[in-house]
């Protein structure tokens, strides 16, 4: 068994075998290839780099090159058990419309992204004065993919508004998980399972 | 234009039904093979070739010598690797390299010409069905085609799903533009203007080439980028220090196109430029099946790649976009990629890296 990333090992284990799956922002399609060896998934991805949907290719995965802020329109309602989207939310022109739009494709989603609120973010900004450049965002402001940074507690905000369900959350600091109380300032990433 | 040299050709045991409610019998399919089949029959890969291309995918030219137009990625230890697969590539019907078309003969002995039926994609994949019928050969591993090659990739994967396992269209469209279709008129306009095309009835006499040539020249501006021209070309002279004044190849882009147009009417009947033209042109594969495309593939299980090519003004990225999209909503297991070439439109046929990798890839 291959070493996934914590939160792409945490949805790797949740996902029901056989189920048909849309891995948004494939990358190099390694959760993919994984799902499809632990739980023979119906796996397809979307990846915006031509060079990694390439490499996705060439290990025998269906990947299509497409930008996820606009080619998600593309997809059939309910064509997948689980939309995928990791680490990608935060770089979402409207992250707001691409979790309605994860929900529209998928019947449930698995979201991770990077807390804004945690203790060393937040003491980068505090003492620092500066964006911080941190273990979970190690890109400066000025290079980086992330325009909507977000904490655990505006995620809660915002799947409240929309009126979605959280069905399962994880939290991670250091590459380990964290129980859920104080994620808000301990944890440096969040995984949740969402569904309408 | 010399006689066609076909080395393998086969005469169709079942006359052929063609979408115009016509019937073409005794129709014969020239084509190559490269590579053995297994014992099994599960190695077979079908090559569709371009409009003016023909069954030489990976062999010399049999009239103007020159190499197989796909022979970079065909062969031993190649991309489409001959060690691993058996590759068949057969001449469309309507061509002239082989197969039954405008220059064959009628039942009454007398070249078609012009009483040739007007042919269809579909119909070109139809008799390629029946050469495998023939073989015996069930379900392909792949099938593989640019441009109007990977129309015939879609249209037999929409027609006759259960005939291959994978799908490799490039640089290709599910249907003709009204651009797509403005430059093969002109192609046709021009054959049609030569006074030695004489309604189609030519044979035997002297051939329609200067239209046959104008109809390339034109049709070989829309297959490369105008950053490929510039660069090949740019405003460079040919063999001259100063512009003539006259309407010689002063430019070295003229004497190029010249060039590529004089050369094709050596190996390219005229009439078959106009039946496979119009073939193209009546492609829209949506249309056939109730104006929306994703039913085209409602019943394929195979699995799909679809490759454009970012300088590829002929056949944009925005097609290959609308067949992913039709493919994605039938549920479809699709890949896609844009690649990045400076070559337009005929950078699937040259030296393309990233190309290769996807093919491989795909083809594991």
């Amino acid at each position: 068994m291959s070493q996934l990333r914590p939160d792409l090992e945490v949805i790797a284990h949740n996902i029901a075998p056989g189920s048909r799956v849309l891995d948004i922002g494939c990358g190099d399609g390694s959760l993919l290839a994984e799902l499809v060896k632990r739980h023979d998934v119906d796996a397809r991805g979307l990846e915006i780099d031509p060079v990694l949907v390439e490499r996705c290719v060439a290990r025998g995965l269906s990947v299509v090159q497409g930008d996820a802020d606009s080619d998600l329109a593309d997809y059939p309602d309910r064509g997948f058990d689980y939309a995928i989207l990791s680490q990608t939310l935060q770089t979402a022109a409207r992250p707001d419309r691409m979790l309605e739009d994860l929900l529209r494709v998928g019947r449930r989603a698995f979201v991770s992204f990077p807390n804004f609120a945690h203790w060393r973010t937040r003491s980068a900004l505090m003492f620092g004065g500066r964006m911080p450049v941190t273990r979970a965002l190690p890109v400066s402001w000025y290079e980086t993919e992330n325009i909507h940074h977000a904490t655990i507690r505006d995620f809660h905000d915002l799947i409240g508004k929309m009126g979605v369900q959280i069905e399962q959350s994880w939290y991670f600091n250091g590459g380990q998980g964290i129980s859920p109380l104080g994620a808000n300032w301990r944890a440096e990433f969040a995984v949740f399972l969402l569904s309408r | 234009m010399a006689p066609a040299v076909a080395s393998n050709c086969v005469t169709l045991m079942n006359d052929l039904p063609l979408d115009s409610g016509q019937v073409l019998s005794g129709v014969e399919i020239a084509f190559e093979t490269y590579g053995e089949l297994n014992a099994d029959k599960s190695n077979a890969v079908l090559i569709f070739h371009a409009l003016t291309m023909d069954q030489y995918v990976a062999s010399p030219h049999p009239i103007t010598g020159k190499p197989g137009w796909w022979v970079d990625s065909v062969g031993p230890g190649k991309v489409i690797d001959t060690d691993r697969f058996h590759v068949i590539c057969a001449n469309v019907i309507g061509s002239c390299m082989g197969s039954t078309g405008p220059a064959s003969p009628a039942s009454d002995g007398q070249p078609y010409g012009m009483r040739f039926p007007v042919i269809t994609i579909r119909d070109m994949v139809r008799a390629q069905i029946a050469l495998l019928d023939q073989m015996e050969i069930g379900q392909l591993y792949c099938v593989i085609g640019g441009s109007m090659g990977g129309m015939q990739a879609l249209s037999l994967a929409a027609n006759f799903p259960e005939r291959t396992a994978r799908v490799l269209a490039i640089a290709t469209t599910a249907r003709h533009s009204a651009q797509n279709i403005a430059f093969h008129e002109v192609g046709r306009q021009a054959i049609m203007a030569d006074p030695n095309w004489r309604e189609g009835d030519y044979y035997g006499e002297e051939p329609p080439a200067a239209g046959l040539a104008v109809a390339r020249m034109a049709a070989h501006i829309t297959y490369l980028s105008e950053e490929g021209l510039t660069e090949k070309f740019g405003r460079r002279l040919q063999d001259r220090d100063a512009k003539s004044f006259g309407f010689d190849a002063d430019f070295q882009v003229e004497s190029y196109l010249r060039y590529q147009g004089s050369g094709f009417t050596q190996r390219f009947d005229a009439n078959s430029y106009l039946y496979i033209t119009r073939a193209m042109d009546y492609f829209d594969l949506a249309e056939e099946h109730g104006g929306r495309l994703a039913d085209a593939f409602a019943n394929s299980k195979a699995r799909f790649c679809v490759i454009s090519f970012d300088s590829d003004w002929l056949y944009p990225t925005a097609e290959s976009r609308h067949i992913v999209h039709a493919l994605n909503a039938a549920g479809a297991a699709v890949s896609f990629v844009e690649l990045s070439a400076p070559h337009g439109h005929d950078s699937f046929l040259l030296d393309v890296p990233a190309q290769d990798r996807v093919i491989k890839g795909f083809l594991e």
